[in-house]
Formats: C-alpha cells, sequence, structure tokens
C-alpha cells in the first residue's frame, strides 16, 4: 500500500509575542495509507486542528518533516501540488464558501488551477452529483443548509479530484439530519473514488465508520488501532473527556453482565445481527 | 430577511441586460466622455432621446428612470443655485437688492444640471441591468492592461464577489446579534439620532469581531483551495462577445463622434 502522509517526528509551537511559543504538535510520527479513513480524536486544544492544517502545508512544522504523495511540505514550489492533492473542508459551512452561486463556487479551485473552462464545466457537474446537489447549482449560497453547505463545500473540493480529503469537524455546527448528509457523502466518496479519508470529530459515532481511529492528547498520539480496539479494547477515554460511543458502551455493560460478545461488534447492525 | 440589492439589478431579458458586460462597461465610458463633450441644449436633447429609446428598450419599469435622480437631487439644487447667484453676464432676469440672477448663470445653471442628470441616469441604466456579477467580471477584464500601472483588476473583481457572497451572511448575523443584545435589554429604536448611533455599538462590534474571524477562515478555505490570485486563472464563465456587442459598442462610438463633429 502507498503510503500518502508521512510525517517524522513533527513538532510546531505556535508563537504568541505575550506568552511565548505554545507547543501543539509535540514529536508526532504517523502514515497515513492511500484509500484509508482515520479518525483523529482528542479533547479541545489537543492538536488535532493543527495536525490536519500540516497535511496540506497550511501549516509548516517547527522541527521534522512532512511528505503528503512524496512530496514535502517544507519546498515552496511543491505547495500547490499538495494542496491540489489534498482538499480540506472546514467546521464553519459558511466561511468556505467564497463564490455567490453554488455552481461557481464548486468551480472556484478549478478556476485557480487554470482548468479550461469547458471541462470545468464538466467536471463541476459531476461533483456537483456526487454530492448530490445538481438541482441546487444556481441557488446563492445562503440559502442552502448547513448540511448541503458542507456537501458544497466537499463538491468544491472533489472537484480538484484530490487524493486525499481532509475534514475538520465538518459536522459540529449542524443538525442530525446535517450530519447525516455529510456522513453520508464522505463514506461514499471513499467507496467509489477510493479517497482517503482523515476525519477530525467530536462525535464519537462518527469515528467507528473508520478504519483506524488515532487519539491525541497535549500534541501527542496516545492511542491508534482499530475502532474496537480504542472503543471496546479498555482504552481511558473518559480522562480525556471523550465519550465511548453508545454501542460500544451497550456491550460494556452486556459483557459484565455475563453476556459473550464477540470483538469487532461496535454499530448498531453489526450488535442487531448477533443478538437477533 | 430583508432582500438585498447591490447596484439594484434588474434581472431581464432585454437587449441591454444581454449584452457583454465588458462592452457595456466601455460603451458606458464612451457616453460619458460623449456627455461631456456636449456643447448646446440641442446636443443634451438628442443625448436624452438616446438614451429614451435605450431604457424603452430595456423593459425597465418606469418608476425607476427618475427614481435614481432622488439620491442627488441636492446637488443638483445646490449646482442650479451656486449658478444662479454667483454667474454673471448677459440679461439680468431678476433683482432682490444685490443679489442678481443673470442670463449666464441660468444658461450655465440649466447646462450642468442636465449634464449631472444624463450621467447618472446613464450610469443607474447600466447598472440596473448589470448583475453585480457580470458587472465584477467585466471590471476584472477591462482593467487588466492596467496591471502594470499597479490596478489590481482581478483582486477587486474577487472583493466584489466575496462582499456579494458574504452580505447576506453579516446581515443575518446582525439580526441576530440585535436580537441578542435587545434580550439583554439593549435599546435599538429610542432617542434622537446621536443616541441611536451610541446604542448601535454593542451590535457593530461583534459584526466586526465576527466579520474579521470569518474573513480569517476564509481566507485559508481559499488558499487550501490553490487560490494564488488572479495569474494563470480560468473563468467557468467565459465571457463572449455577439454581434450585438459591436453594434453597441459601434453605437456609442458613433454618438461621441457625432457629437465631436457636428459641434452640437
Amino acid at each position: 500500500m502507498n503510503a500518502i502522509f508521512e510525517l517524522k517526528n513533527v513538532t510546531f509551537d505556535y508563537s504568541f509575542d505575550d506568552t511565548g511559543p505554545i507547543r501543539a504538535l509535540n514529536n508526532i510520527s504517523l502514515t497515513i495509507n492511500e484509500g484509508e479513513y482515520v479518525a483523529l480524536i482528542g479533547p479541545n486544544g489537543s492538536g488535532k486542528s493543527t495536525l490536519a492544517r500540516h497535511l496540506n502545508a497550511i501549516l509548516l512544522p517547527t522541527a521534522g518533516e512532512i511528505l503528503v504523495d512524496g512530496f514535502t511540505t517544507m519546498r515552496e514550489e511543491n505547495r500547490w501540488e499538495i494542496r491540489r492533492r489534498v482538499g480540506m473542508v472546514f467546521q464553519n459551512p459558511d466561511n468556505q464558501i467564497v463564490a455567490t452561486t453554488v455552481e461557481e463556487d464548486v468551480a472556484f479551485g478549478l478556476e485557480n488551477l487554470g482548468v479550461d473552462s469547458s471541462l470545468m464545466a464538466k467536471r463541476v457537474t459531476e461533483a456537483l452529483e456526487a454530492v448530490g446537489l445538481q438541482s441546487l447549482k444556481n441557488h446563492a449560497p445562503h440559502l442552502l443548509s448547513g448540511g448541503q453547505k458542507q456537501r458544497l463545500a466537499i463538491a468544491g473540493v472533489i472537484a480538484m479530484r484530490p487524493r486525499c480529503l481532509v475534514l475538520d469537524e465538518p459536522t459540529a455546527m449542524l443538525d442530525p439530519r446535517g450530519r447525516r448528509e455529510v456522513l453520508e457523502t464522505v463514506k461514499k466518496m471513499k467507496q467509489q473514488e477510493g479517497i482517503t479519508i482523515v476525519h477530525i470529530t467530536h462525535f464519537m459515532e462518527e469515528a467507528v465508520e473508520a478504519d483506524r481511529v488515532i487519539v491525541m492528547d497535549k500534541g501527542k498520539i496516545i492511542h491508534e488501532g482499530t475502532p474496537a480496539e480504542i472503543f471496546t479494547g479498555g482504552v481511558d477515554l473518559y480522562s480525556l473527556d471523550l465519550e465511548i460511543p453508545v454501542i460500544p458502551k451497550l456491550i460494556q455493560i452486556l459483557r459484565s453482565q455475563g453476556l459473550v460478545v464477540p470483538p469487532g461488534v461496535l454499530k448498531v447492525d453489526e450488535l442487531v445481527d448477533y443478538l437477533c | 430577511m430583508r432582500s438585498v440589492t447591490l447596484g439594484h439589478y434588474l434581472p431581464g431579458n432585454s437587449f441591454l441586460h444581454k449584452l457583454d458586460p465588458r462592452i457595456k462597461l466601455s460603451s458606458l465610458l464612451l457616453l460619458i466622455i460623449a456627455l461631456f463633450l456636449i456643447k448646446t441644449f440641442w446636443g443634451f436633447i438628442l443625448f436624452a432621446l438616446f438614451i429614451l429609446a435605450v431604457f424603452i428598450s430595456s423593459q425597465l419599469p418606469w418608476r425607476y428612470f427618475l427614481r435614481g435622480l432622488k439620491p442627488i437631487l441636492y446637488i443638483i439644487v445646490f449646482t442650479l443655485f451656486l449658478h444662479f447667484l454667483f454667474t454673471k453676464g448677459g440679461k439680468v432676469y431678476l433683482r432682490l437688492g444685490a443679489i442678481t440672477v443673470e442670463e449666464a448663470g441660468v444658461y450655465l445653471g440649466a447646462f450642468m444640471t442636465l449634464r449631472l442628470a444624463l450621467l447618472v441616469i446613464t450610469t443607474i441604466l447600466i447598472t440596473l441591468t448589470t448583475s453585480p456579477m457580470s458587472f465584477a467580471d467585466g471590471i476584472e477584464f477591462l482593467l487588466r492592461p492596467f496591471r502594470r500601472l499597479g490596478i489590481p483588476g482581478h483582486e477587486i473583481a474577487m472583493m466584489m464577489t466575496i462582499a456579494l457572497r458574504f452580505v447576506p451572511t453579516l446581515m443575518e448575523e446582525s439580526d441576530k446579534i440585535r436580537k441578542a443584545q435587545m434580550a439583554r435589554g439593549a435599546d435599538f429604536e429610542t432617542g434622537n439620532v446621536f443616541r441611536r448611533a451610541r446604542n448601535l455599538v454593542p451590535l457593530l462590534v461583534p459584526l466586526f469581531v465576527s466579520a474579521f474571524r470569518r474573513a480569517d477562515e476564509l481566507a485559508i478555505a481559499m488558499e487550501a483551495r490553490c487560490y494564488r490570485g488572479g495569474e494563470n486563472r480560468t473563468k467557468l464563465r467565459k465571457l463572449q462577445t455577439a454581434p450585438r456587442d459591436y453594434y453597441a459598442i459601434a453605437t456609442a462610438c458613433g454618438l461621441v463622434l457625432g457629437i465631436v463633429f457636428s459641434g452640437l
């Protein structure tokens, strides 16, 4: 399997004039492979978003190195190649939409890349179809719901044909319905396009969907494993102010009552299948 | 939510609406030049008839024709007033003690007023029929040759786009802040002008703070999507000229030349 991200001993300090530097990432080494779905969880201020912003050269490490698809983020001339490969979706749906219509916002990234306008129209249509917004293509963005805005942001990114999608708490400001829309879109991207997903989230139910879960605290990776290992393997998430998702919690209770539940059962339908 | 219009664009399907924004803007420039070259009242009448014809063809509601003059009414009155009082020469029409209104003053006053009014009406005619987005595209294109002189055409157009994009968002937000502050006892509705202006502070401060935060996040999001200024950038909507665009620009040129050579 090809590594798409290689982080080697990455350290990052935010510098402030009055307090001096604050260490946000502390000697992180991590490899993420092509096609993987990685969930990044951790309490507020653990460095998740800082890490995400290193993945497409918005922030550059104070020490250490990051290779994205073989390109180092330290060299200025690689920056645009990296950003084309790594698309980012941010938390606030409003603050990442640039243009005045849905269609033009999807085209924004392609315009920046200098794509020819006939090819652009084709790619915009494809991207809008992929996220299910084609019927709204002439709408003004402020008329969309939160979930639609985030799907628009995803469309704007995937139109650029990235290898990887970095999602920085994309569902934090959405209602449950919007959250479901966004998650389904993300899953579809992974399954149909084989895009690598790095998903930062506060919702443990979302992290369960990933292939691998990385737990961060105080700028370090403290646990790493499959969702089963993290959520039912005795990792102390409570001390990190993180919740255990409902189903693993239920399984823990069932186990403590003497019921045998095989490892690997994490989602509602899996548990239903097992129990019934 | 209140509906937002910028530049008071009225969508439509007329000849004028369909013109390429680049052509429209350059024609506007030519018409303004023509307006300043006009030397006689006959010239103004000709120009006014032309504008009237364009206005009729644009199928805009009649009330828009003169409505645009409202904001500059004071300027017009002021101009007339100054010329009546201070431009001297010719017959004396009115004498009130030391103050006289003379022929040259009336003539020049009327002249300037007509020029100003036609200038505003012509400009409004263009802004009413051009969507702000194509306006931005037109400006970006027309300012391109001036890039070397340091005029940032692309950036101006991008600013217009972002402003258009965020006006509704910020309106919504100011509405929210207003309600939140009213829930805490803020008073936006009573008192004289100064008091009201001061009472707006609890509305404006959060609004500005939030606008700056948005700007910061938007900048990061734009960079993450490979934005690096106007160079080598392509456009989804390519501006394309049609035969009608050539007729329009030719007419505008003809008007300027006609005025210069006929001496009107």
